[in-house]
């Protein structure tokens, strides 16, 4: 970071003065990190007169939260975490957790109660949430150091406040939550935190994104440089530099190519600070010799391209894809099942079909602007195609705005409706008549779902192959574990199917490179032939 | 037999290290090219530029004593026995029929090596030059305004390359037609050249 702040303002040709400040308060900013993960805060919460009492429910701490921290509530209501909805101002689709469909677990609007235990807020278990009470934003699902604080499936974002047995007659029991405990001891949030929702999409751990899992919680240098327990330690708030509970980083509208310099204290920078240019500027690789070759990169290549080599590299397997049209089959005494690979993971579930998992897996690649549409509910989709996209991403080689990105690409095979030719959204949790994880009955289950969004249903259902992509960012790999040079420039490379560049060494021209194999090869022929014959004559 | 200093000292070194960053230089472009991997890919190409840059600076020496000591002049195409030599290569050579060209220090090349050596200083080197340095600085160049497409660059520096490839392996050939098969190989390593005595 001093290193890159450091060039980027010689190159800007400030004061020498200047330089030396920025330096030094870079320097300062960079021991303020340090300082901040050993958590050395200025209040001790468990002082605080409002926190010295027992709470029965999640909302009455938030109460006594909001006592010191007024603004708090107002702040997280802005956010896509409280809202999950999301309106994309490049093409006016209505996004976010609510709204979007998917691959995986499909949709969320009738399963509310299950869904929002990942919700930043206590008691969204039908569309009648109230989303201006600012009693119902959970404070410490954020904020919570203790790692004791966990909210249920199916209690619509509250933590048990008793013990409680879950998932019904599985004979597992889940602890009430000591909230007092918890409210006394708030703080930043950690990879923990974040983690808590963010590794375990999709509904288990590493299952939706590949580069996010619980081996992120207390990785190795090896698996991430930044978030390197024991080094540099990272949170996700490091890059997710958060103000007023506004987290940058957005799925929906990314940043594929950022082209500003690395954003320097003291400076006004309005560029997304979570991307790698906003550290590491547009010069990354420093030193003589091939760095500069390296940094002639950064305008086609993402950084993630060849500094995350591979998807789930932490030992948690990603699902890669996942077939809900084998879903339903039951055991010989008629109940769930589960069929497990070699490593003990689950590959069929009665409830969910089967699934591909993968380790160590080599990306996709593809140009990526940061334009991504969603096929939403009641679009159109057609079996015939050969696959229909979740999300389709932006990008070509020639719009001056897209990189090459590597992706996780999810393949499913999800149920749709064949007559209206729309996706659908299961009612799968839950534990009423319709429920497709209690009945096994999609056309109930999908009757229902649909209701609940507000979508008309045929009665038929069908299966269709769909694919997400997901850009890869996280899990950086130390530098001398980056991709090489050559698996990319060679015939069958990881970029073999990229398109509108020329890559040394994959292409060439095929008629040159004719010709000038039979001018080389026949001068040799014409110099073996001339020299026997001279050999042949050496006598004569 | 007659003995007869050709090559300065200078000249011999220009000469074999040029030799030896050419054969380098085209063992790692056509790896970066695709044809076969040895290397890998990064290794070769960081090897080729830096071969690239001692090669450049050996030839702004070359050049300046090219034209300090006048033997630039040794390179002006001629006709004169130009047909000769030719009919020599094509016939004369397998007949044991005397060498058409009698070279003195100042015409020590016969006019076809007059032509093929022209060919390549003019022609050839250029080519791969400016096409390599266009190459190495393609992005600078984009981002100054020139809008140069790799594709294209790659495409001139490859056929550069195959020139190269072509003229190295007839020049090899060519060397062991002297007057005995090793006398232009020895002229090369020692100055001195041995020619048919004068009859």
């Amino acid at each position: 970071m001093k290193t890159s702040s450091f060039t980027h303002l010689a190159r800007c040709r400030v004061r020498r003065a200047a330089l030396l400040a920025a330096v030094l308060l870079g320097g300062a900013i960079q021991g303020g990190h340090a300082l901040a993960a050993r958590a050395e805060s200025t209040a001790d919460h468990s002082k605080f007169k409002e926190l010295q009492q027992a709470f029965s429910s999640g909302p009455e701490v938030t109460q006594a939260c909001l006592n010191c921290h007024t603004e708090a509530s107002k702040q997280v209501h802005r956010t896509k975490h409280w809202t999950w909805e999301f309106l994309n101002p490049a093409n006016d689709q209505r996004l976010g957790k609510k709204n979007v469909i998917n691959n995986f677990c499909i949709s969320v609007p009738s399963n509310y109660p299950f869904c929002t235990s990942c919700h930043v807020g206590y008691g969204w278990k039908d569309a009648s949430f109230d989303f201006k009470s600012e009693a119902n934003v959970d404070c410490l699902v954020c904020h919570d150091t203790t790692g004791s604080y966990r909210k249920l499936p199916g209690l619509a974002g509250h933590p048990p406040y008793q013990d409680t047995e879950i998932p019904p007659g599985s004979g597992k029991i889940a602890r009430a939550v000591d909230l007092t405990k918890v409210a006394q001891k708030v703080g930043r949030t950690s990879r923990d935190t974040c983690g808590a929702c963010h590794f375990f999409g999709g509904g288990g751990d590493g299952v939706k994104h590949g580069d996010m899992d619980s081996s992120l919680a207390a990785p190795d240098k090896e698996l991430d440089v930044h978030m390197d327990a024991t080094g540099l330690d990272f949170t996700c708030g490091t890059c997710h530099r958060t103000s007023s509970h506004d987290i940058p980083g957005s799925r929906y509208t990314p940043v594929a190519r950022d082209t500003e310099g690395a954003h320097v204290p003291g400076r006004e920078d309005r560029s997304l600070p979570a991307t790698c240019p906003a550290c590491h500027g547009q010069t990354p690789h420093k030193g003589n010799g091939p760095a500069a070759k390296l940094n002639d990169h950064t305008d086609t290549v993402a950084c993630q391209t060849c500094h995350i080599p591979a998807i789930a590299r932490g030992g948690v397997a990603t699902k890669m894809s996942w077939d809900w049209s084998t879903a339903g089959q039951l055991g010989p005494d008629g109940k769930a099942m589960m069929k497990k690979d070699g490593d003990g993971r689950v590959i069929y579930d009665s409830k969910k079909g089967d699934f591909v998992l993968g380790e160590n897996v080599i990306p996709d690649y593809a140009w990526f602007n940061g334009d991504v549409t969603y096929t939403l509910l009641g679009d159109k989709v057609d079996k015939n195609d050969a696959v229909t996209r979740i999300n389709t991403l932006g990008g070509s080689a020639g719009d001056g705005r897209s990189l090459i990105w590597p992706m996780k690409v999810f393949h499913g095979v999800q149920p749709y409706d064949p007559v209206n030719r729309t996706l659908v959204t299961p009612h799968t949790a839950g534990n009423d008549d319709t429920a497709y994880w209690r009945n096994f009955g999609w056309e109930k289950a999908i009757d229902a779902g649909m209701s609940v969004s507000g979508a008309s249903f045929s009665g038929k259902v069908d299966f269709i192959k769909t694919e997400m992509s997901w850009p890869i960012t996280h899990m950086v790999a130390p530098k001398e574990q980056a991709v090489r040079c050559g698996e990319c420039h060679s015939k069958g490379g990881r970029l073999e199917r990229i398109e509108g560049i020329y890559i040394p060494g994959r292409d060439g021209n095929r008629l040159i490179d004719l010709l000038g194999w039979l001018m080389a090869g026949g001068a040799l022929a014409g110099a073996l032939i001339h020299g026997g014959l001279r050999l042949l004559r050496r006598d004569a | 037999m007659e003995r007869i200093y050709i090559f300065k000292r200078f000249e011999r070194f220009w000469h074999w290290s040029q030799a030896l960053l050419i054969i380098l230089m085209m063992a790692t472009g056509f790896e970066i090219h695709g044809t076969y991997t040895l290397l890998g890919f990064g290794k070769a190409s960081q090897l080729h530029t830096n071969a690239a840059w001692v090669l450049i600076a050996l030839w702004v020496f070359a050049i300046f004593w090219h034209f300090t000591t006048g033997e630039w002049r040794q390179y002006i195409p001629t006709t004169d026995n130009l047909l000769a030599m030719m009919r020599y290569y094509l016939s004369g050579i397998f007949t044991h029929a005397p060498h058409p060209f009698r070279l003195t220090q100042l015409r020590k090349h016969n006019p076809l090596q007059r032509m093929a050596y022209l060919g390549v200083k003019l022609l050839i080197n250029p080519l791969i030059w400016i096409s390599g340095l266009v190459y190495l600085y393609y992005n600078d160049l984009n981002a100054a305004g020139y809008e140069v497409e790799l594709g294209t660059i790659a495409l001139f520096h490859t056929i550069g390359a195959f020139l190269m490839l072509a003229f190295f392996v007839v020049h090899v050939y060519i060397i062991t037609t002297g007057h005995t098969w090793s006398s232009h190989l020895k002229a090369m390593i020692t100055g001195w050249e041995e020619i048919e005595d004068t009859k």
